[in-house]
């Protein structure tokens, strides 16, 4: 059977994602520019089965969300900047209780209430430090109406595989723009679904971590009866200020991503095999860098492209790599030097890094870097 | 034989944490006994709270429970709910929890008639926290944020819940025990959001700055000002001036959130096929 081929906006790509990967709870809270992403879950949840709410709020669709998980059901919710304020306090709360949920956040332009209708790659930091205390994060980020489907899917089954809030993150430009969309067959993508416990309900422990990091989690109404808390916990769920159990218990958190970066961090290598001039670039800011590449490929320059698929964990490994050869790095983004702050980072003072910044609600054009290579070369 | 309240609480759990004379365990038993009446399954009955004094019920309790984020506890247990229609959800708290930074949470949940059970543990302080005024903290009273009086109207939650159309209210206290369970059981076996919220003590951090000298006293207090709604039926506004009806204080039959949802389903299914 061949693949249903349509011609589809970014956000409801998503929207079916998140249905291919088995979501049967959204909800959410209307918001521009995401809630087309509510709209396809109102109406094709119901048809099989599943559940879609529109909750009061920003903070009570995730708080719904996180319920409707411990229930036993995949969840999403979406939203953007003001919302994804609003959300992080609950975003802490599944990180803490280990509760797997998709949070799709559309970048516009911030802060407060910025540009709604404008794209924006500045929500990158919120993603990682947005709520309080240490915490893993995990956040990927489309470049495409393909990709935006296809990670939404793989958010779906990171949040479960690890037990943890997973972020998707689309600027304005990827959630809104339509083009040929190719419907992964059923069985096509990996669909990953938590691990049920294996004990009986008077032996389960919901942070048993002789499992490993990432505990099996049992469904209530499952016959498993247990407590969860937003108070740093023990292994059986209940509130503790041991000094040496919260100090693990915090540590394996942030363990569960960073022992498990390779299996995480996604990318894309373009013309880097000779490149002297690395841009490195996401979402719709990289279709404009492949544009640049190819013009000034043509003109002789060895410039290349690494795409950041995964922004966090960020791609340290692979950037260090990259500083050990590149002349010069070019970030071109929908910000004010949030990427181009963690390249230097990485890059560790070992070639110079350029950042190309707009954040007046305008895409940078395939120009705006080229001229930037140019000057670097 | 005594009631054998050990069955529904989770072993090795008690001693809780609420100080001597805190009305909270009164009322956690009466929560026990209704449980018991409608022989409630624990594996299928969720308890849900926020943060607070009030919340810490939830950890005590041999069931499915969780203990959420201040104010977040009805939005949680909503998609519980929706995930899982057959299962007993009920969900507690204070009052600073529910009607203030929960407030909004709350009236909307009221709002869907999504069949729960809130049950508000009504002490008009802030007790973890300190002793802080509460919207429930009655005007002109003494908090840690109110030394000279608390300037502030008050929320009266019955009004608050018939208003935003929980369609079961009731109240009593926890002078009156015997009362809360009756109250929770009819709270629970009506379809519907139901909403029980128990006036209770709080000796430590209301108790003390407003010159209640015991916990008796606070206990008499309770008891002098409670009219059965049936009582209060027969007395004039003067009379009533200061009092406090207690018993079930509205009741209606309205469509319940997930029965109107399985509807949403049957439509969306019916356009699916054709």
């Amino acid at each position: 059977m061949s693949n249903k081929v349509a011609f589809l906006q970014g956000n409801e790509a998503a929207a079916y994602g998140a249905l291919y990967a088995g979501c049967s709870f959204f909800a959410g809270y209307p918001i521009t520019p995401s809630t087309e992403v509510a709209e396809i879950m109102a109406a094709e949840l119901p048809k099989n089965g599943g559940k879609f709410i529109q909750m009061e709020d920003e903070i009570g669709s995730m708080a719904a969300c996180l319920g409707a998980s411990l229930a036993g059901a995949k969840v999403l919710t979406a939203t953007s900047g003001p919302g994804l304020s609003l959300k992080q306090e609950l975003i802490g709360y599944a990180c803490m209780a280990e509760i797997p949920c998709v949070v799709i956040n559309v970048m516009r332009g911030g802060p407060s209430t910025g540009m709604p209708t404008g794209p924006s790659q500045a929500d990158v930091m919120a993603a990682r430090w947005g709520t309080h205390g240490d915490h893993p994060a995990i956040c990927l980020v489309p470049s495409s109406v393909q990709e935006y489907f296809e990670d939404t899917v793989r958010a779906m089954n990171l949040a479960e595989k690890y037990r943890t809030a997973v972020m998707v993150m689309p600027d304005e430009i990827v959630a809104h723009m339509r083009e040929r969309f190719v419907f992964p067959e059923p069985g096509e993508l990996e669909v990953v679904n938590r691990t049920a416990p294996s004990v009986p309900p008077e032996q389960y422990k919901p942070y048993d971590t002789s499992f490993g990091d990432v505990p099996p989690l049992a469904a209530f109404g499952s016959g498993y009866r247990f407590h969860v808390t937003g108070l740093n916990k023990m292994q059986d769920g209940f509130p503790t200020t041991k000094a040496e159990v919260v100090q693990a218990e915090e540590e394996r958190l942030l363990r569960k991503v960073d022992a498990n970066v390779d299996d995480i961090v996604t990318f894309e290598e373009y013309c880097l095999d000779d490149a002297e001039v690395v841009v490195v670039a996401f979402g719709s800011t990289s279709r404009s860098a492949r544009y640049a590449v190819n013009v000034a490929r043509q003109q002789g320059i060895k410039v290349g492209m690494f795409r950041i698929r995964t922004f966090w964990p960020f791609p340290d490994k692979q950037i260090q790599r990259l500083a050990q050869t590149a002349r010069s790095f070019i970030v071109p983004e929908m910000n004010l030097g949030m990427c181009m702050r963690e390249v230097q980072r990485c890059v560790e003072g070992k070639a110079p890094v350029n950042g190309i910044f707009r954040v007046d609600g305008e895409p940078i054009t395939p120009d705006n870097i080229l001229v930037k290579i140019n000057e670097v070369t | 034989m005594a009631f054998d309240y050990d069955k529904y609480v989770r072993p090795g759990k008690l001693p809780h944490l609420w100080c001597p004379g805190c009305g909270h365990g009164i009322i956690m038993k009466g929560l026990i006994r209704a449980m018991d009446a409608l022989q409630l399954d624990k594996d299928n009955t969720a308890l849900i709270s926020g943060i607070g004094c009030a919340s810490r019920l939830t950890g005590y309790m041999d069931c499915c429970t969780l203990h959420t984020a201040h104010g977040r506890a009805v939005a949680f247990a909503t998609g519980i709910k929706m995930v899982r229609p057959e299962m007993n959800v009920i969900i507690v708290g204070g009052d600073g929890d529910g009607m203030a930074i929960g407030g909004n949470h709350f009236i909307h949940a009221c709002r869907r008639n999504i069949d729960m059970t809130y049950i508000v543990m009504n002490n008009y302080i802030y007790g973890m926290t300190g002793g802080q005024f509460s919207p429930t903290t009655p005007t002109g009273k003494k908090a840690s944020t109110t030394p000279y009086g608390n300037p502030d109207p008050t929320f009266d939650t019955v009004k608050l819940a018939i208003g935003a159309g929980a369609t079961f209210v009731a109240r009593g206290t926890a002078y009156n025990a015997g009362q809360i369970d009756k109250l929770i059981v009819e709270a629970i076996n009506h379809k519907g959001f139901s909403v029980v919220e128990i006036l209770d003590d709080c000796p430590t951090n209301y108790g003390r700055r407003n010159r209640y000298r015991s916990v008796i006293e606070m206990m008499r207090h309770m008891r002098d000002c409670a009219v059965p709604v049936k009582a209060a039926t027969a007395m004039s506004a003067e009379q009533l001036e200061g009092k406090i009806i207690t018993g079930v204080l509205h009741q209606e039959q309205r469509p319940e959130y997930l029965a109107e949802y399985d509807k949403v389903i049957q439509a969306a299914r019916s356009l699916k096929q054709s």
